[in-house]
């Protein structure tokens, strides 16, 4: 028999991005995954950067170029995506050990699904990283003066 | 007074199409018209080549699912103007190939489901063979895995999972619910052996609990709640702190149980 053609319909990246547009849940995972991936690239420059000491170079002092606007706008956002993934980690690690995610139920309509059950612990923790990052920014901006 | 709704059906025929393309019809609308039956009122009189998937037309075969206006949903239960007032598209379900038109080709969802061993595993396969005996389970440890049966394989929750979007090996919700539906049953043996797919790298663990197959769920099975059920028992195994249960003893052959007082007894046999 003939191999029928097909047309693959796999959404890729935009099963990410496009599809979220329900849930906060979706797009707690998808900043969790862009906030992880951005802690990832800052630990991969900051290896580069500090081993340039072994070339002599020191970007990090007084007056370097560490010390620009940008870089430190930069490093408030690092601290920010810390903040929010370590946090979220949090309620994650609990909702996968299956802790916060409530009993089997009769399916009965309307659905009652999981994702009510641990909506309060992702808004404490939304509102916990809220608080740090407003601390954060303080503190940054105080530093900056 | 009926309305008129545009569909935007996607179209395909792998005979001639390159691509998939959209194809707007106008249909009436009366009040409690399924999508399903706009697709046939299109197909009986506006295009007889539209292609689907259907069966039973009420929610219990899983063959309807479909992209309707961006969610993965059954058609044969989702009133038109529940979700439209002048447009509505209709889409295949994403994550599958397109056999045609709205046709997806499901067997990718089908062999993963196959995998985790969606059926009870036992020593004693001669019983399950040919069973001698009834298993005895408390409405309390049904309890434990009752939700995760009414699944119908639809596949809208495979649709709309974003991990699934982006790592075509991953289990997906509806084959690892499975496996916790037969995990939870106290008459089987074989989460042990499911723990080999289950906990691989391409299983329970790449779902990170967006939480979209149980928002899109037609028949409230909740498989992101299945999968961290599932997590929960990985991490213990792997740590050996999981208890180990024998699964339920058989109780007795069929009729020599002794019936409880107050139940009426069976109406004789007439065949
Ligand atoms: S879990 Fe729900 S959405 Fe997924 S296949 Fe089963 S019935 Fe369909
Ligand atoms: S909860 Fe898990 S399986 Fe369900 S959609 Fe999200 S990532 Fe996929
Ligand atoms: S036709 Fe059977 S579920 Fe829709």
């Amino acid at each position: 028999m003939a191999e029928i053609k097909r047309h693959d319909n796999r959404l890729g990246l935009w099963g990410w991005l496009g599809g979220g547009r329900w849930g906060i849940e979706r797009y707690a995972y998808i900043l969790h995954r862009l906030t992880g991936l951005g802690i990832l690239l800052y630990f991969l420059m900051h290896v580069v950067v500090t081993s340039l000491r072994a070339r002599g170079i020191y970007l990090w002092v007084e007056g370097g170029v560490f010390h620009q606007p940008m870089f430190k706008f930069g490093e408030f956002l690092v601290f920010a995506a810390f903040a929010y993934h370590a946090l979220n980690g949090v309620r994650l690690v609990l909702v996968e050990l299956g802790l916060a995610v409530g009993k089997p139920i009769e399916p009965v309509y309307p659905y009652k699904t999981s994702l009510g059950v641990q909506r309060p612990l992702l808004i404490a923790m939304m509102i916990l990283a809220a608080i740090l990052l407003a601390a954060g920014g303080y503190n940054f901006l105080s530093l900056a003066k | 007074m009926p309305a008129e709704i545009n569909f935007h059906v996607t179209r395909y025929n792998p005979e001639c199409d390159q691509a998939p393309y959209v194809k707007t019809y106008r249909v009436p609308v009366r009040e409690g018209m399924t999508v399903l039956d706009g697709l046939h009122y299109i197909k009986d009189n506006l295009d007889s080549s539209l292609a689907w998937r259907y069966s039973c037309r009420m929610g219990v075969c899983g063959s309807c699912g479909m992209l309707l206006n961006g969610r993965a949903t059954l058609a044969c239960n989702t009133q038109i103007l529940h979700i439209a007032t002048t447009d509505l598209t209709v889409g295949p379900l994403p994550n599958f190939d397109i056999i045609r038109d709205l046709v997806p080709d499901l067997l990718t969802m089908f062999e993963k489901h196959v995998a985790v061993k969606p059926y009870i595993v036992r020593a004693d396969e001669a019983e399950l063979d040919d069973p001698a005996g009834e298993f005895y389970q408390s409405p309390e440890e049904l309890g434990a895995y009752l939700q995760f049966t009414y699944c119908i394989k639809c596949g809208c929750c495979m649709a709309a999972c974003p991990t699934l979007a982006t790592d075509a090996r991953y289990s997906g919700p509806m084959p690892l619910a499975a496996a916790q539906r037969y995990n939870a049953d106290t008459r089987d043996d074989g989460r042990r052996a499911r723990n080999q797919l289950t906990g691989s790298s391409h299983g329970a663990f790449r779902c990170h609990y967006a939480g979209e197959c149980s928002r899109v769920c037609p028949k409230g099975v909740d498989p992101a709640k299945a999968i961290q059920y599932l997590k929960r028992q990985l991490v213990l195994d792997y740590l050996h702190l999981a208890r180990r249960k024998k699964p339920c003893a058989k109780m007795h052959g069929p009729g020599q149980g002794k019936p409880l007082a107050n139940i009426t007894p069976a109406p004789a046999k007439t065949v």
